[in-house]
C-alpha cells in the first residue's frame, strides 16, 4: 500500500476542478496548471527512487484486495512514462501562454489539459481492465473538446471524424473486455495473466487478443491511422503536440502492458502480428512523410512512423528488443512535442504550412533554426542525441531474434525520416530570406524557452543514457517477467 | 440476447455508414446499448439472490458485470451528449449536414 501511486491521478483532476470556479482568472490557471504538472514530476520522481530500493509499488483502492477491489499499480515502466508525460505537458503548456490566446484560455483550455493528463496517467497506472477504459475515457472526452476547442472550419471537420472513430473503437474496447470476462471471470490484469498462465493461451483468448490490438492500434495509430493525420493537424500548436507526444503513446503502452503481462504465451502469433502492423505502420508513414509539402503533416506522419518503430522493438520480444522500445518510448513522448512546437513555431511566423513558400529563416531566427537541426538528428537517430540509444537496441533485438526484414525496415525508414524532416530544415531555413521583421506574420517572444527545455533534454537523453541505464533495465524486468507484477499484486490471494 | 446483440449492430453499422450526422449519432448509441446488452450476456444470465452476507440465498448472481454496464452506460451518455453538440455547431458552421459535403474547405 503507497498512497503516492494515485497523486498523479487525483492532482491533475483536482486542480482542474478548482479552477474551473475561477474561469476568468486566467493567471490563476496558468499558475496551477503548472504547479499541478512540477507536483506530479516531484511525485514520479519520489516512486521512481521507492520502485528502485523496494519494488513495485501498489494501491488497493478502498483497502479492498486484488483481485477483488481495484488496484493501482506503479511499476517502473509506467512511472517512467508519467515523469515523461509531465515534463511534455509543463513544455507545452509553457508554450501555450503565449500562443494558444485568450479566447481559448478562457474557455477552459488549461482545466482540460489537465483532466486529459489524468486520464492519461491513470492509463498508465491502473492494474485494472475495466479501469483502463475508463481512464481511456477520461483521456479521450478531454481530447474531443480540445480538438474541437475554438471552433474553426477545419477543427469542427477533424472533430467529427475523430470522435467517432474514438467512440467505436472504444466499443471496441467494451465488447473486447466483455469476452475476456465471460472466458476468464476477472479483469484485474494480475489475476487475468496468473489464470490466462494456467488455462494455456488457446486459439479464443488469442483472437480475443488480437480483438485488443486492433483496439489500441486504433487509439496508437499502429497500422490503423488513417485518422491520425487529419485531427493531429487541426487543432492548435500546443493541443497538437500534447496529442502527438502523449495520446498515441497510451495506445502504445496498453499494447505493450497487455501483450507482456497477459497474452505472452503465442508470440508465434501475436507478437508477429504487431512486428507486422509495426512494418506496415512505418513504411507507410514513411511514404506519408516524403509525399507531403506541408510542414504539419510531414510531422505527424513521423508520430505513425515513431509508433511502428517503439513496437517492431517490442515484437521481437528479447530483453535488448524490449530496452530498445523503452528507451524509444521516452525519447519518442519528448521529440514529437519537440517537432510539433517547432513546426507551430515556423507556421506562426510565416503564416503558411507550405514548404514552397517558405525560405531563408535562419538569417532572421537562428535560434529556432539550430533547434530545429537538432530536433530532425533526434528523431531520426543520429549518434550523441536520444534518438540513436532506442534505435541501435531496437535494430540489434530484431536482428537477434531473426526478426531481419523488421530491422531493415525499420532502418530504412529512418532514412525517409531524415529525408523528410531535412527537407522541411532545408526549405525553411535555407536559402535567400523572403521575410523581413516587419512581414512576419508572429513572433517567437515566449515561446522559445519551452523549445529550448526539450531540446536540452533531448540532449540530456541521449548524452546521459547511461544514466537512466538502471532505471531502464528495471522497466524491461518488469515487463520481460510477469510474475514479479502478479505477486506483487496478488500477493497471497492468486487463486 | 445474442441475436437482439446482432439485431443492434447490424442497425447501427447501417446507420453510422449513412451521411447525415444525426443517423450517424444514432447509429453509435444503438451499438452502445447493443455492446451494453452484450456485457450483460457475458456475465451470464441466471436467475439468483443479490450477493449479500446474511441472505439465505445459495444462487447469486454476477454483480460484476451490472457494474461494468452502469460505468459504460454514463460513459455513454456524455460522449454523446457531447457528440451531439459538437454535430449541432458543425452544422451550424459548416452549413451542412452531410458528410460527403465536408471534404476540401477552399480556406485551407
Amino acid at each position: 500500500m503507497n498512497n503516492l501511486v494515485i497523486l498523479p491521478i487525483i492532482i491533475p483532476i483536482i486542480t482542474g476542478m478548482v479552477m474551473v470556479l475561477f474561469r476568468n482568472n486566467i493567471w490563476l490557471h496558468r499558475f496551477l496548471s503548472l504547479l499541478a504538472t512540477v507536483l506530479i514530476g516531484i511525485v514520479s520522481i519520489m516512486l521512481i527512487e521507492q520502485i528502485k530500493t523496494a519494488g513495485m509499488q501498489t494501491l488497493y483502492l478502498g483497502g479492498w484486495q486484488a483481485p477483488f477491489g481495484i488496484a493501482l499499480v506503479a511499476d517502473m515502466f509506467a512511472v517512467l512514462l508519467v515523469l515523461v508525460a509531465a515534463l511534455v505537458t509543463f513544455c507545452c503548456l509553457c508554450y501555450a501562454f503565449s500562443s494558444i490566446g485568450r479566447e481559448r484560455g478562457r474557455h477552459y483550455f488549461y482545466p482540460l489539459c489537465l483532466f486529459l493528463i489524468a486520464g492519461v496517467n491513470g492509463s498508465f497506472l491502473t492494474g485494472d481492465i475495466f479501469n483502463l477504459f475508463v481512464c481511456f475515457e477520461v483521456m479521450l472526452v478531454a481530447s474531443y473538446v480540445l480538438i474541437s476547442l475554438g471552433g474553426t472550419k477545419v477543427q469542427l471537420r477533424e472533430s467529427f471524424k475523430y470522435i467517432l472513430i474514438n467512440m467505436l473503437s472504444s466499443f471496441l474496447f467494451l465488447i473486447a473486455i466483455a469476452y475476456l470476462y465471460a472466458m476468464m471471470g476477472t479483469l484485474n490484469l494480475a489475476h487475468l495473466s496468473v489464470r490466462v498462465a494456467e488455462a494455456g493461451q488457446g486459439g479464443v483468448i488469442t483472437a480475443v487478443a488480437l480483438l485488443f490490438l486492433m483496439v489500441f492500434s486504433l487509439k496508437a495509430g499502429l497500422f490503423l491511422f488513417f485518422w491520425l493525420p487529419g485531427s493531429y493537424s487541426a487543432p492548435p500548436t500546443a493541443i497538437a503536440a500534447i496529442f502527438g507526444s502523449l495520446l498515441t503513446k497510451v495506445g502504445v503502452y496498453a499494447i505493450i502492458r497487455l501483450f507482456s503481462l497477459v497474452f505472452y504465451h503465442e508470440p508465434g502469433v501475436t507478437h508477429l502480428f504487431i512486428g507486422v502492423l509495426a512494418a506496415v505502420s512505418m513504411v507507410l508513414g514513411a511514404m506519408g512523410a516524403v509525399a507531403y509539402w506541408d510542414v504539419k503533416r510531414i510531422i505527424t506522419y513521423n508520430v505513425v512512423v515513431g509508433v511502428g518503430f517503439i513496437l517492431a522493438g517490442f515484437a521481437s520480444f528479447s530483453v535488448v528488443g524490449v530496452r530498445g522500445s523503452v528507451y524509444y518510448l521516452l525519447h519518442d513522448m519528448i521529440v514529437k512535442a519537440l517537432l510539433f512546437l517547432l513546426g507551430g513555431s515556423i507556421i506562426h511566423l510565416t503564416g503558411t504550412g507550405r514548404l514552397k513558400e517558405m525560405s531563408g529563416l535562419i538569417r532572421l531566427h537562428p535560434q529556432l533554426g539550430w533547434m530545429f537541426f537538432v530536433a530532425a538528428l533526434s528523431v531520426s537517430g543520429i549518434p550523441p542525441l536520444s534518438g540513436f540509444i532506442g534505435k541501435i537496441f531496437v535494430t540489434a533485438g530484431t536482428f537477434q531474434t531473426g526478426y531481419f526484414w523488421l530491422g531493415g525496415i525499420g532502418l530504412l525508414t529512418s532514412l525517409l525520416v531524415l529525408y523528410s524532416v531535412m527537407r522541411i530544415f532545408m526549405n525553411v531555413f535555407w536559402g535567400y530570406t523572403n521575410l523581413t521583421e516587419e512581414t512576419e506574420k508572429g513572433t517567437t517572444k515566449g515561446l522559445l524557452p519551452s523549445m529550448a527545455f526539450l531540446t536540452v533534454l533531448t540532449l540530456a537523453l541521449g548524452l546521459g543514457a547511461e544514466g537512466i541505464h538502471t532505471y531502464v533495465d528495471l522497466a524491461v524486468e518488469g515487463l520481460l517477467n510477469p510474475h514479479i507484477y502478479t505477486g506483487t499484486v496478488l500477493g497471497g490471494n492468486g487463486q | 440476447m445474442s441475436i437482439v446483440v446482432g439485431i443492434l449492430f447490424a442497425i447501427g453499422t447501417y446507420l453510422i455508414l449513412s451521411k447525415t450526422f444525426l443517423r450517424i449519432i444514432l447509429g453509435t448509441s444503438i451499438i452502445g446499448h447493443g455492446v451494453n446488452l452484450l456485457i450483460l450476456t457475458m456475465g451470464g444470465l441466471k436467475k439468483g439472490g443479490p450477493p449479500l452476507r446474511g441472505l439465505q440465498e445459495f444462487i447469486f448472481t454476477d454483480s460484476l458485470p451490472q457494474a461494468l454496464l452502469l460505468t459504460a452506460i454514463v460513459i455513454n451518455f456524455a460522449t454523446t451528449a457531447l457528440f451531439l453538440v459538437l454535430s449541432y455547431r458543425a452544422y451550424k458552421v459548416l452549413g451542412t449536414d452531410d458528410v460527403e459535403k465536408l471534404r476540401g474547405c477552399a480556406d485551407e
